[in-house]
């Protein structure tokens, strides 16, 4: 089964070790995973900038990409979202090649939901022993329905779960916003960040990274430096040490 | 527009912040409890929208039926094309039958086309009665929600009002407070020589208005006085009071969740021979100001609206700011892709950009309006005319420019997370940043690794 890595932009650029928890877990697993080279990003950023015949020719490039995989895997739900649901519903909906996009959009599934629904992964390399809170981010869990599968795959490196009051609400990344309305952003990550703190969790766990930069940007102005900030990768991984929470480390050398 | 600037003002109002969380706790609690009683709602909510939809697509044909009966029971139909035919129709009616005093219902399209003023303007008074709107006019501010007006007036402000306008000795009891105003409508009410109001609903089949109340105003100021008069969008029209029924199951429970509303007011033609209550005229003034531009266009969906106010009940960002940020009547995500329609997208450019697409407006919608979908047609308009900052469109063009040539890309990665990873130093944060001050006001920029995994990822593939 040959499955293709989709790294995504902010993985690739801030926390490369996200994308190597993926592909650890992916090929524990059995699968045999690739990398495509030439991959940047699905055309989010443009796409909800109103740019769309831009996001239209990086959907395309996506497209190429991936077109001999088996599967594709991102471990985001944004970036999935972009893919599986703003591809085929609007950017190509009335395209001649729409039946590739839904090809593309049936065989792309964000990184929880595949290794729990189709890959059914009973044993992870991971082993978390602190209490852990999860953040739902807003793509992934409507979009894609990703709500039980992270969670399913938290229990399995035996973390405790204590969840935080309106764990589904908006941290206030969506993404170019967090820099356009700064400061209403900024506000959503405090409220945030009220929320997790209230949980006792020693660790926030996301499945998205810009989620995750954005809360823990508002943990550390706060002066918090003890809450851990993890992708749930890392963690089922077991490379929460290996440079997560950015920190400037370098991974790989 | 000056979104950004009051909404920096909002965040910052201890009293407002204090509202506001109060207002979420009601509103997004009530509704899930109220939704959660119907084991069909999703079925409702998806009859609800194609019926909608089947009713803008044939807008004109049920608006005759509607004025064909409503005629029948004698009303008379007015039809608004703007803002200033709306006023002046109902100004009109006011001066020819010598009107004195108005009493009015809680409406959004008078709200929208500012007839109070208009009325006020040709030496009619105007009393709000609706409890909210009444605390407003007091106030002199407008609404701040579509369903709930004063919901940024904490007790304590209504106190203050309420003796400057009644002077009577301070309240503070809720109950002793609303028993106040309703002692100083009542009067007010008998008096009237005309009533306005809005209509949720208009009703072809029985060219019926249909208002919805908690406080049985609207049936006040519908049936005492000699005239009464409706304002409202033409776009309200339903074709039956069956699909009335199927409505009202989900407007008040979206709105605040409660199953029903307390008072459901229907209106239909004036007093006949044979009744003793009832108006000896009533109007129905059916106003455009822009509404028919959406049909057939690719925001054709937002005329599904029942103005339920859950969009802006559920949005993170109207939460934090309240509606007055939005600087115009209607605030939230129904606000932001509606107020560019009226006022023009380079007059409202902050409101369509001013959410972060997390969807819940649309989930929440009763007649799943794609509210994000739509606010991101209008950044693309905004893109497409260069209505946006100079310094947004050079980032998002140069962005685009990199990531569609990967050896570019990779080489300005490369350098890039390099240096923002040197900037973060030892802490691993990057605490100011130019081009992201936006960002890095209120947050630190956790900095990259250092390395790109595109190139760590090669390595390890060269060392294996």
């Amino acid at each position: 089964m040959k499955v293709g890595l989709f790294v995504t932009c902010l993985v690739d650029m801030v926390r490369p070790n996200i994308g190597f928890a993926t592909l650890k877990l992916l090929e524990d697993a059995g699968c045999e995973v690739v990398v495509p080279a030439a991959q940047t990003c699905c055309g989010q950023p443009g796409y909800n900038s109103g740019a769309r015949a831009i996001s239209q020719q990086l959907a395309r490039k996506v497209l190429a990409e991936f077109k001999d995989c088996d599967f594709v895997v991102a471990p985001s739900g944004s970036c999935s979202g972009q893919v599986k649901v703003h591809y085929v519903e609007d950017l190509f909906h009335d395209a001649p090649d729409l039946g590739e996009f839904k090809k593309l959009a049936a065989k792309w599934f964000e990184l929880s939901d595949f290794l729990i629904n189709v890959l059914k992964v009973d044993n992870l390399p991971g082993e978390y022993a602190g209490t852990v809170t999860y953040h739902d981010s807003c793509s992934g869990l409507r979009e894609l329905g990703i709500k039980s599968q992270p969670r399913a795959l938290l229990a399995k490196t035996g973390c405790e779960l204590a969840e935080m009051n309106d764990a589904e609400k908006c941290c206030g990344f969506g993404g170019t916003f967090s820099i356009k309305l700064g400061e209403i952003s900024t506000r959503m990550a405090e409220n945030k960040c009220v929320n997790i703190a209230a949980s006792g969790a020693g660790a926030i766990v996301g499945g998205d990274l810009g989620c995750l930069l954005n809360i823990e940007g508002r943990l550390r102005r706060n002066g918090d430096d003890r809450t851990k900030v993890y992708h749930f990768a890392e963690v089922a991984a077991g490379m929460v040490g290996a440079g997560g929470e950015t920190g400037g480390k370098m991974v790989g050398k | 527009m000056f979104f950004k600037q009051t909404a920096s003002v909002k965040l910052n109002d201890p009293v407002l912040q204090n509202a506001l969380k109060r207002a979420k706790g009601k509103f997004v609690d009530g509704r899930a409890l109220g939704v959660a009683q119907i084991d069909n709602w999703e079925d409702i909510r998806t009859y609800a929208a194609e019926m909608r939809d089947r009713v803008i697509a044939n807008l004109d044909a049920y608006l005759i039926e509607f004025e064909k009966n409503a005629t029948r029971r004698g009303a008379v139909v007015h039809w608004a094309e703007t803002a200033e035919e709306a006023n002046a129709i109902i100004a009109g009616i006011a001066l020819k039958n010598n009107v004195k005093a108005v009493t009015k219902s809680k409406s959004m399209v008078s709200e929208e086309v500012a007839l109070n003023d208009a009325l006020e303007a040709v030496g009619v008074t105007v009393l709000e009665t609706d409890l909210g709107e009444y605390i407003l006019q007091l106030a002199k501010e407008p609404p701040s929600h579509i369903v709930a007006p004063a919901v940024h007036k904490t007790k304590e402000d209504v106190a203050e009002l309420f003796v400057a306008a009644h002077h009577k000795p301070r309240l503070t009891d809720i109950a002793a407070m609303t028993r106040e105003a309703r002692e100083e409508l009542r009067g007010r009410f008998l008096a009237a020589d005309m009533g306005i109001s809005g209509a949720n609903f208009i009703i072809a089949e029985t060219g019926t208005t249909l208002t919805v109340t908690n406080e049985g105003n609207a049936d006040l100021v519908t049936t005492i006085p000699r005239i009464h008069c409706v304002i409202t969008g033409v776009e309200k029209v339903i074709p039956t009071l069956e699909d009335f029924a199927t409505l009202i199951r989900l407007l008040p429970r979206s709105a605040i969740g409660q199953s029903i509303a307390n008072y459901l007011t229907l209106t239909t033609g004036v007093k006949a021979p044979d009744e003793t209550d009832g108006p000896e005229q009533m109007h129905i003034v059916l106003v455009d100001a822009g509404r028919t531009k959406l049909v057939g266009s690719d925001m054709k969906e937002m005329l599904r609206c029942i103005r339920c106010g859950a969009c802006m009940n559920h949005c993170p960002v109207y939460q934090n700011v309240g509606g007055h940020a939005y600087g115009w009547v209607y605030p939230g995500p129904m606000g932001s892709v509606l107020t560019p329609t009226y006022v023009g997208i380079e007059n409202a450019g902050d409101l369509p950009n001013a959410a972060t697409f997390c969807g819940e407006c649309q989930v929440v919608c009763p007649v799943k309006i794609p509210l994000p979908d739509l606010m991101r047609k209008w950044r693309e308009r905004q893109f497409d005319r260069h209505l946006r900052p100079i310094g947004e469109r050079l980032a998002i063009g140069a962005w685009s420019f990199v990531v569609a040539r990967p050896a570019l890309y990779a080489f300005a990665t490369r350098i890039g997370v390099r240096i923002a990873a040197w900037i973060g130093g030892r802490s691993g944060q990057i605490h100011w940043l130019p081009g992201i001050d936006g960002w890095t006001k209120g947050r630190d920029m956790p900095a990259p690794q250092g390395s790109t995994f595109r190139d760590l990822y090669a390595r390890r593939r060269k060392a294996a």
